[in-house]
């Protein structure tokens, strides 16, 4: 067994674990009563004690061990989960989680981490001792089988544990010398024997299955829990009976009844381990004669023993509720599989590839006017297309883990700050890009953060506003057009538009008598630098490292807006692209170069006319349907030489006969056309001289050459080998934006010197 | 027949649940090999890691052998065999020579 891959899976099963108990100490502020949150969290600092055990951690299976012998008395419910208690285990659950940060990054902890460990043990422990009766409850808990049965109990002062190992065990990445391993470190094995019956012959055997099994006598001062603790993970794969000592005969009768073996085999494996002696062994097997002869079928054996009082039903049932429920949450686990994410990652890449290549399969087809091989490239078209669409669907993600992650974000600042402050999350289930979630968690806490910080005020100005005194924080998200929209939105006070532009000016970012659209002043937030302490200070200025957070969602291909009214509130709208690897794009021609234009984005093409030039009268500009729509001549953005003079670009010098035919189809077609697209709510046309259809892309970066280039998203390669160029779009679009707003401040400001 | 010339294998490397398929085929080919009455040997000594595959492994060969009227003998057992077998206090049902070592 790689210790390496099952650590890793701790790591991660340990950091899910401690999401759960995260989120359920969240919940049980609201509930403190409701036994499952309080059965969830000692669930989770129970699993990953046992489990630390399993890897020998023997820090971690202190300072859980603290933590989880208070959980218990609060699950006996001798002690009550109160704000305090809450309090103290969200900083367990922290400190669980920088241990285990230790771990994944193999490094062992530090002072400041142990004396953490001690202090909080600490206080566990106080809080443990609190209530003595409680914790004599517990101590005598640890005993209920040994005594009882007085004269009847074997003389054996060790457990008795009896293992059999399912088939499976192996498979399951399990080795059941493991926690025989484990047992001994915290008992001693005092004899051992190891059943090999189950091999079967040579032939039949499948050297990948588990065959074994295993009596052991084992001395040690641990409760059963502890013991049973061992065994935790192979529930599902084995079968574990543990007796205490001292146990009745009758116990270890139905433990000979109970194994598969036959009876006086495994009886002789007992006296074998030690654990009987042969005379105890011989009463054990007549009580069992005289319970057949009592004319009760053999097969009834159980219940007689149960009728007789020997075994406690209570005790079995509870057993196998215990059994049954695990198996449930087991069930819901085996439904998902893990997958390492750069295997996922090389997927999609070579499905990326296999988009290439069937483009090229396609045109190659077209080109040689077959239809049967025309059929068969259209066929396979198709199907790459539905392997692109479940290959990212693969990798989509619900990004309402990522929003649960604020109620502590909220909870922690909120106290911090002294405000009363409540999340309502919506649109939890909308899915997107892991990569894109892992991506936008520092942002959003930014911008969270930012809000309860800045946006809502102290309860007695809300109550002053006449709004109630606790805030609202909204978390939402939703699809829209080929993007998802996250919004971030407060009823506090609003961005103080007048104090921000004033701030502006001072910093001479903007000029005295310039006039700003409400969006403009808005988007003065995103300025580097604009915030500093002073404005932290004296005004509500949501500024603090903004601009970061605008460049993160830059960088991942989307935008960040503001709609904010002052007195009421703000929503921050952040827009990111759904995948980041490939999408629908649809390819236009200028000139010699092919363009992609992400097809989400392009709501209708229509034609340029000339007449229609005239009428804009040399302003970039377009009567569409009684709208203005303002456009772009691609032509001019990118500098290319006009289609009389076909002279090959820089781009496509490496093909040049494709060009000159390209060139060539374009030339008879002098109309242009304008591609209408939308960003945001924002529309604007883009002149194009060709249009060449729908075209699956995959988005390859520009290299770090590149990295200043306006108006260019990536770059992606045709079926023909060609490059085309993929088209930003916001960038674009906000580029045409900006311009008519200029145009429309130049003739305020014309008209108001006039 | 001396030692020389009965049939010998060694397992080198993993003896583990990753390598039992092929482990498997060899010791059954080693066994295939022992003319009947006679032993062969399987050198241990190159064994890094071992688990219960690994064990199921060594007692389905040794039984396999008995059945069939020949010996399979575990000799140079490297230490974490020797710690496995300990740990399942199996030295007695194997029945090969072992060398003790001392744990200093």
């Amino acid at each position: 067994m790689n210790l390496d891959d099952a650590l890793q899976t701790f790591v991660i099963e340990s950091r899910e674990l401690l999401d759960n108990m995260e989120a359920a100490l969240l919940q049980i502020e609201q509930a403190p009563d409701d036994s499952d949150l309080i059965n969830a969290i000692f669930r989770a600092a129970h699993t990953i004690k046992g489990s630390a055990g399993l890897f020998g951690l023997d820090h971690l299976v202190a300072f859980t061990h603290a933590a989880e012998n208070v959980l218990d008395e609060v699950r006996a419910g001798a002690l009550a989960m109160d704000d305090e208690l809450v309090a103290l285990f969200l900083e367990v659950c922290d400190h669980i989680g920088t241990l285990i940060d230790h771990l994944a990054a193999g490094s062992a902890p530090g002072d400041d981490e142990q004396q953490r460990s001690t202090a909080l043990i600490a206080r566990l422990k106080a809080i443990h001792g609190a209530p003595p009766e409680a914790a004599a409850q517990v101590v005598e808990h640890a005993t209920p089988l040994t005594r009882e049965g007085g004269g009847e109990g074997v003389e054996t002062d060790n457990w008795h544990i009896s293992l059999r190992f399912s088939r499976d065990v192996l498979r399951n990445g399990m080795d059941p010398l493991s926690f025989i391993r484990y047992l001994s470190t915290f008992g001693e094995i005092a004899s051992i024997v190891t059943l090999s019956e189950d091999i079967p012959r040579a032939a039949e055997m499948d050297p990948e299955a588990c065959y074994l099994g295993f009596e052991i006598n084992y001395r040690s001062t641990a409760d059963k829990a502890t013991i049973e603790g061992a065994f935790e993970f192979v529930q599902d794969d084995a079968q574990v009976r543990i007796l205490p000592p001292h146990s009745k005969v009758s116990q270890y009768l139905d433990l000979i009844l109970s194994l598969p073996e036959e009876d006086m085999r495994v009886g002789e494996i007992l006296v074998r381990c030690g654990t009987l002696t042969r005379h105890e062994l011989e009463q054990a097997l007549s009580a069992q004669a005289d319970a057949r002869q009592e004319g009760v079928a053999g097969a009834e054996i159980g219940a007689v023993l149960v009728a007789r009082n020997v075994v406690q039903p209570a005790v079995v049932e509870a057993a196998l509720q215990k059994q049954k429920q695990v198996k449930e949450n087991k069930a819901g686990d085996a439904a998902l599989i893990r997958v390492n994410a750069d295997k996922l990652d090389e997927h999609i890449n070579l499905i990326g590839e296999l988009i290439i290549a069937s483009a090229g399969i396609n045109l190659a087809a077209q080109g040689s006017g077959q239809a049967e091989l025309l059929e068969a490239a259209s066929l396979l078209n198709r199907l790459v297309e539905n392997i692109r669409d479940s290959a990212l669907q693969l990798r989509m993600v619900q990004i309402g883990a990522t929003f649960n992650k604020f109620q502590r974000v909220v909870r922690d600042v909120s106290r911090d700050l002294g405000k009363d402050i409540r999340l309502e999350i919506s649109g939890a289930e909308t899915e997107l890009d892991k990569t894109v979630i892992e991506k936008i968690g520092d942002p959003l806490t930014h911008l969270v953060r930012n809000s309860m910080d800045h946006g809502i005020e102290a309860a007695d100005v809300r109550l002053a506003r006449g709004k109630p005194a606790h805030g609202t924080l909204r978390l939402n998200a939703y699809h829209d057009s080929g993007s998802i929209v996250i919004e971030v939105g407060d009823d506090g006070g609003g961005l103080p538009k007048a104090k921000i532009l004033a701030k502006a000016i001072e910093r001479g970012l903007v000029k005295p008598e310039q006039t700003l659209s409400d969006d403009e002043i808005h988007a003065l937030i995103f300025e580097p630098g604009f915030s500093t302490a002073d404005q932290v200070n004296n005004l509500s200025g949501r500024g603090v490292g903004m601009d970061v957070v605008r460049r993160n969602i830059t960088a991942l291909r989307g935008s960040i807006e503001i709609d904010s009214e002052e007195g009421f509130g703000a929503t921050i709208r952040v827009r990111l692209p759904l995948t980041l690897a490939i999408i629908d794009g649809f390819l236009v021609g200028v000139g010699n170069s092919s363009f992609v234009v992400p097809l989400e984005m392009v709501v209708e093409c229509v034609e340029l006319t000339p007449e229609e030039l005239k009428a804009a009268q040399g302003r970039d500009q377009l009567n569409l349907r009684g709208e203005v729509l303002p456009f772009i001549r691609l032509r001019e953005l990118f500098d290319m030489p006009e289609p009389a003079a076909p002279e090959p670009t820089v781009l496509a010098e490496g093909m040049p006969e494709v060009d000159a035919e390209l060139a060539f189809l374009l030339q008879p077609v002098l109309r242009e056309n304008v591609v209408v697209v939308n960003y945001a709510g924002r529309r604007a046309g883009l002149v194009v001289d060709a249009l060449q259809g729908e075209y699956q892309t995959v988005i390859r970066p520009l290299g770090a050459v590149f990295n200043g280039l306006q108006g260019v998203a990536g770059f992606t390669i045709l079926g023909s080998g060609q490059v085309a160029l993929i088209l930003d779009v916001p960038g674009l679009v906000s580029r045409v934006s900006r311009r008519e707003s200029r145009r429309a401040s130049q003739i305020n400001h014309l008209a108001a010197v006039d | 027949m001396t030692a020389a010339t009965s049939p010998a294998i060694s397992l080198v490397g993993e003896f583990t649940i990753f390598t039992a398929q092929d482990c498997k085929a060899q010791l059954l080919t080693l066994i295939a090999g022992i003319p009947e009455g006679a032993g062969g040997d399987v050198d241990l000594s190159g064994v890094t890691e071992i688990d219960s595959a690994g064990l199921q492994l060594m007692l389905m060969a040794k039984r396999e052998a008995a059945i069939l009227g020949k010996e399979v003998r575990f000799v140079q057992h490297s230490d974490p065999v020797l710690e496995l077998i300990d740990l399942c206090a199996l030295a007695g049902q194997f029945g090969d020579p072992l060398l003790i070592r001392s744990n200093v």
